[in-house]
């Protein structure tokens, strides 16, 4: 359990840049607990490894994003911290995901239970096509609660909590197909929230959406840090340099034994050091937007 | 100026503008791909059409004269002015619950297991290939099956040529077809709901049984309705397992009784009454298949709406 205490030593970077950006959190403050630590995580489709090299520890509390080009393994790796990858045949993981020090991808790990403790948004908003009530009180039912009132509160939390409540309180036996995309999306993320994670990952959450149900996510986001941890995967730079406190950069490089591409884990610092002062020449370059 | 401009002060348009317009030129292969499409679609639908009327036409006696004496009356293959269909039509539908009760879960329950459990197993793979295999084995197959096995074997529970025996065979026939509509209902699932269900800690069955099944039951009683259909109209299987061609004396008998007692069945019917000699039978047979129809359309109206239903829920 030692990882639980964990500390890294934190760079202060002096950020001054055209976006404004959430400064790391000062590590002399109180001590960060660890969430997750990858160690030589790589992750292959039958026999393509489609990521390697990911070392990166995730910070309780804080937002993590990960950016890289199409294909880097950004998405491959965020769907290990749930075991979202065993849906997928042929998927196999090599290296360590520790949660809390127990390692994800042990003999004994249930990954129903690793599910209900980190939960997950995805890229596309997936309501069940049920009503917005019965999206939320899903989760709460197959984890035991059965009485109404219980689960009449935890739909209304939840639904505060994604800041959804004020539109869709009175039409909570309507189906949650007809709410927009970006209702739909905080749907989700409340949906998500209902189960009480310790982590939420959130697979490009707004790419589907427009700039002001992402200026609203984002907003959302901010709010629920206090509360949660959350990893980002996204597209958008400027997403990251937003919302996040550490940034992971991934890139590609073909193989050296065949003409296909692995993604690799490049940097991983504070998201005002990785926009402003990388440490890799690749990660500068793809920030400036001359490759990638 | 060669090129076509809309005149610039907002006056008339170029001519050549208004030329290159109007005149396209005719898209004369599409049109006649068109056409040879509307008239596939039109021979289809006339066949059936003109069936159905002559059907209509050669029967009319019957209409006229005595529909509901018909529709009442017991097989009678000596005498046509007494000859009916009551025990066909009952036959059919109990050969039909039969059907929907052992066909339609063991049919989903594999299609489940197939799509959603054993993955990409050789087992899977090779049993997938064989799922189709038997939906193309003859149904006269099925009837030498039922023979050996519901008939014969199965002595001690189906009592022999019975309803009960009669429909196990033709369950055999239509699961197939019942496997593979389910698996392709359930493989349009999209794998988002999946993950929403699962990523909230929910267990392979309980993403299932709240999302997956519910989501693809439109399309698994749609492959029911397919199924029913099929079985409502197989004449084979059920002359070979034992369905009475000549004179059924029924009393009054109990359920139980006549699920394990001598049946027969509407295509069996028209089949007996289509032996016979005779102007008379013409038009009994003739309208023996109408309703035999007629059956088979409400069966499909029935699951048609209970389709329907189902959608309206989300």
């Amino acid at each position: 359990m030692d990882s639980m205490s964990e500390t890294l030593p934190d760079e202060h970077p002096t950020p001054h840049l055209d976006v404004t950006m959430h400064e790391a959190p000062a590590s002399d403050a109180a001590p960060a607990t660890m969430v997750f630590r990858t160690k030589d995580l790589a992750v292959y489709y039958g026999g393509f490894r489609a990521v390697r090299d990911v070392d990166l520890d995730i910070r309780k509390n804080e937002i993590t994003a990960f950016i890289g080009p199409s294909g880097c393994g950004k998405s491959t790796v965020i769907r290990c911290f749930d075991r979202m990858n065993d849906l997928i045949d042929g998927a196999r993981v090599e290296g360590q995901v520790l949660y809390h020090g127990v390692d994800l991808y042990g003999p004994d790990v249930d990954p129903v239970e690793v599910r209900r403790r980190i939960g997950m948004v995805f890229q596309k908003p997936n309501p069940f096509p049920k009503s917005i009530y019965d999206n939320l009180a899903f989760g709460p039912r197959v984890n035991g609660i059965k009485k109404r009132s219980e689960l009449d509160a935890i739909v209304e939390r939840s639904l505060k909590r994604a800041a959804l409540w004020d539109e869709v309180k009175d039409r909570l036996k309507e189906s949650a197909m007809g709410l927009s995309g970006g209702q739909q999306q905080r749907l989700c993320i409340a949906r998500c929230v209902a189960v009480e994670p310790e982590v939420i990952l959130m697979d490009e959450p707004c790419s589907a959406l427009d700039p002001i149900a992402t200026a609203r996510i984002e907003e959302l986001m901010q709010e629920i840090k206090l509360e949660y941890t959350i990893v980002i995967v996204t597209h958008n730079m400027q997403q990251a340099a937003r919302v996040s406190d550490r940034t992971a950069f991934y890139t590609t490089e073909l193989n050296p034994d065949g003409d296909r591409r692995t993604g690799r884990l490049v940097e991983f610092n504070p998201t005002a050091k990785i926009f402003s002062n990388p440490d890799d020449e690749r990660t500068e370059q793809y920030v400036t937007g001359r490759f990638g | 100026m060669a090129l076509t401009t809309v005149d610039q002060t907002g006056g008339v348009p170029a001519r050549s503008l208004t030329e290159s317009l109007t005149s396209g030129k005719s898209d004369v292969k599409g049109r006649v791909l068109e056409a040879i499409l509307l008239g596939a679609l039109l021979c289809s639908l006339g066949v059936l059409l003109v069936l159905v009327i002559d059907l209509l036409k050669r029967s009319w006696g019957i209409w006229t004269e005595r529909p509901l004496d018909f529709l009442t009356s017991g097989t009678n293959i000596s005498n046509a002015a007494e000859a009916g269909v009551w025990q066909g039509i009952k036959g059919t539908i109990m050969l039909c619950v039969v059907v929907a009760i052992v066909a339609i879960p063991l049919g989903t329950a594999c299609a489940v297991y197939l799509e959603e459990y054993a993955g990409r197993s050789r087992f899977a793979r090779w049993t997938r290939i064989n799922v189709r295999n038997l939906a193309g084995v003859p149904s006269i197959v099925y009837g030498i099956l039922g023979l050996a096995i519901f008939v014969k074997a199965m002595d001690s529970i189906t009592q022999g040529r019975t309803v009960f025996a009669g429909g196990l065979a033709l369950s055999a026939l239509v699961l197939p077809i019942v496997v593979i509509t389910a698996s392709e209902a359930l493989r349009a699932v999209p794998r988002s709901i999946r993950e929403g269900a699962l990523g909230v800690g929910a267990t392979e069955w309980e993403t299932v049984r709240h999302h997956v099944l519910p989501a693809a039951a439109p399309g698994i009683l749609t492959g029911t309705v397919l199924a029913l259909s099929r079985a409502a109209g197989e004449a084979a299987p059920i002359l070979l397992v034992g369905a009475v061609t000549g004179l059924l004396r029924t009393g009054n008998q109990s359920f139980w009784e006549q699920l394990t007692g001598p049946f027969t069945a509407m295509p069996v019917v028209i089949f007996s009454y289509a032996r016979q000699t005779g102007e008379a039978f013409r038009e009994v047979t003739a309208a023996a298949a109408l309703v035999l129809l007629v059956v088979i359309i409400l069966i499909n109206s029935v699951a048609i709406w209970l389709r329907n239903r189902y959608e309206r829920k989300w």
